[in-house]
């Protein structure tokens, strides 16, 4: 492969490991703008572990995992007070304290950065997209997945059916932060560089673009998403700020022409090779569009 | 009853912003005898810079309080009035006007955000009228904002490009009193700013257009049952805030003297920190919201160096939003999602 497509492909990997991320706790109706915050804290703590405590790949990766993890829990019980446009910036809020404190932050080399030793190819970054994807999608068909569904649809009902809201809701910004750090570690030690400039409140913006643009009703939203924001631009291929301009138009057609974004149940449904030969969609997949 | 109830209950939102407006300045005004000359300075520095942010936030609030709608193209309103103001000047069609040119400059980019805000209105609500009943759809606007948020500013980037500008403002009248510097247009602004954010109270509270608009807040559904022409009374809410984000950004200019095509993001994410500090719509909230984040920011300069505004400002709005999620000043119940 080229070094393009190398970089296009590792690009494509990390944003899509990502959107996974935010799209766990989207599935679930919960917006979060403050994803390059989670990420930043995977990629420093990446970073840290491996410049700093000399440790390698196979430790700091998990570890980063499992800090941001930690944090996405502890985060979601304050976030979950709030509802709506208020947790888009409850999130925001928090997305931006991160990179702020990184940036004053000596330890993590302030505004000059991180240099990180170890480095990841793309290989592992494919594999590591491939797992990720197979993972939200077993996720999205199991138990826990058809609970987060239930309250991205309806949550009153889904609670007087006897779902945890609550507990549903932290499982799926813990699992998101795990993702975020996953992306982020991932970041760190390909582009073997991180810097708090770079997760700023337009990446944060850009993901959670990915996801709704996608869409949040099954697995298959942040891939398309994700296809979608990043070979696009690489498509386009006109003169530089034109090609943002043909994005933007993109994304405001979008939402009056198909605001449920791109990829729904009922198209899953009627796409699945069960429904080639004409046969009706199933009856669930009917109901949850409003048919 | 939550938006709304922060627009306007009847009476007692003056006495709440008199009361707000007297406590500020008791601190202010203690903070400045025990502080001396330098804290003082930094203190009329930051409230300055904080009318800026008031005005933006004021605008946030609104489309926040009335429509329910994060309205992410407020700062590139506020940099496209700056932008077209400088373009105008600097390719020479204002010529014509002499001495005024840069005020005409000025005006000429406010009309343009309000123009532009007109447009994000057409296709952010006018034809969003499909409901798929999940617990994103709130979020639509919202993207489609953030989409004509990358077409403004790649379009200015395209015109004008990427650089920083200078802004001619004929004339720098500082007063020297008692050995601190205010600078005349920034006075100016504060109070200019502080006169449209009151202007608006009372059109919200005394006039059939407020009213109108307070019903909306309340229920779309009921303020049309109740013959409210809804879709002639929401471009009025998109107008007001281009004429803010606009005002707001001819006012940095003036103080300020520098554009670029960047000048919103940097205004405008404060400006949200000031929104929420306040509490989502109420417009006094976001008052008081905006001085103290441009106090927070002069202060944190000046005690902790240029890196730590961020965290600073971030830092106390996430305790605030844990602590007291309604904001400082806000209803209880806001952000329930309603249009």
């Amino acid at each position: 492969m080229s070094g393009y497509a190398t970089g296009i492909v590792a690009i494509l990997c990390i944003n899509l490991i990502f959107a996974y991320a935010i799209f766990v706790t989207a599935a679930a109706g919960q917006l979060n703008l403050g994803g390059a915050g989670f990420q930043a804290i995977g990629a420093y703590t990446a970073a840290w572990l491996s410049s700093n405590a000399g440790q390698p790949v196979i430790v700091t990766i998990p570890l980063a995992m499992v800090t941001t993890a930690l944090i996405g829990f502890l985060i979601s019980f304050p976030v979950l007070r709030t509802r709506g446009v208020y947790m888009v910036l409850a999130t925001f809020a928090f997305g931006q304290f991160v990179s702020g404190f990184l940036l004053r932050s000596p330890t993590f080399g302030g505004a000059i950065g991180m240099v990180v030793s170890d480095y990841v190819g793309v290989g592992l970054l494919v594999a590591a997209a491939i797992i990720t994807t197979g993972l939200v999608f077993f996720l999205m068909a199991s138990r826990l997945g058809l609970a987060i569904r239930s309250i991205h649809d309806d949550e009153p009902v889904s609670t007087i059916m006897g779902v945890n809201v609550r507990a549903v809701q932290v499982t799926t910004f813990t699992i998101g932060g795990a993702l975020a750090g996953l992306s982020g570690a991932l970041y760190a030690h390909h582009f073997s560089f991180v810097e708090a400039q770079y997760f700023n409140s337009l990446l944060s913006i850009y993901v959670l673009l990915f996801v709704l643009i996608g869409g949040t009703q099954t697995a298959w939203g942040p891939l398309v998403g994700s296809l979608f924001f990043t070979l696009l631009p690489e498509v386009l291929r006109v003169g530089g700020s034109w090609r943002y301009v043909v994005f933007g138009v993109a994304i405001v057609a979008m939402m009056v022409l198909r605001p449920q974004g791109i990829v729904t149940r009922e198209l899953v449904s009627r796409l699945s090779p069960r429904n080639w030969f004409g046969s009706r969609p199933a009856p669930a997949a009917r109901l949850a569009d409003g048919g | 009853m939550s938006d709304a109830a922060a627009l306007g209950r009847p009476k007692p939102v003056i006495g709440k912003g008199v009361l707000i407006g007297l406590a500020c300045a008791a601190a202010i005004g203690l903070a400045m005898l025990l502080g001396g000359r330098v804290i003082t300075q930094q203190i009329i520095s930051g409230l300055m810079l904080g009318s800026i942010y008031m005005t933006v936030a004021v605008a946030f609030t609104l489309t926040i309080g009335v429509l329910n709608f994060l309205n992410f193209t407020i700062p590139t309103l506020f940099m496209l009035t700056g932008m077209v103001a400088w373009g105008l000047l600097a390719r020479g069609y204002l010529a014509g006007f002499g001495g005024a040119a840069w005020f005409v400059a000025l005006m000429a980019g406010i009309a343009v955000a309000i123009l532009a805000s007109l447009v994000v209105e057409r296709f952010t609500f006018r034809y969003l009228k499909t409901r798929h009943g999940d617990a994103t759809e709130h979020a639509i606007p919202l993207v489609s904002s953030l989409g004509f948020l990358l077409i403004f500013e790649h379009l200015v980037l395209i015109a004008l490009g990427s650089e920083a500008q200078r802004f001619p403002v004929p004339f720098k009248a500082d007063i020297y009193f008692g050995g601190l510097v205010i600078g005349l247009p920034q006075l100016a602004s504060l109070a200019l700013a502080l006169g449209i954010v009151a202007g608006l109270t009372y059109v919200l509270k005394r006039t059939r257009m407020g009213r109108a608009l307070r019903t909306i807040a309340e229920s779309p559904d009921t303020a049309s049952l109740l013959g409210v022409e809804v879709a002639r009374i929401v471009p009025i809410v998109f107008i007001l805030t281009g004429l803010l984000s606009g005002v707001a950004a001819a006012l940095f200019t003036v103080n300020y003297g520098d554009v670029s095509p960047f000048m919103g993001d940097h205004i405008g994410t404060k400006a949200i920190a000031a929104m929420v500090l306040g509490g989502l719509g109420s417009v006094w909230g976001a008052v008081a919201g905006g001085l103290i984040v441009g106090l927070a920011e002069t202060l944190s300069i000046h005690f902790l160096g240029g890196d730590s505004v961020q965290m600073v400002v971030w830092g106390m709005l996430l305790l605030v939003i844990i602590l007291r999620p309604q904001g400082l000043f806000g209803a209880s119940s806001i952000g329930k999602g309603k249009m």
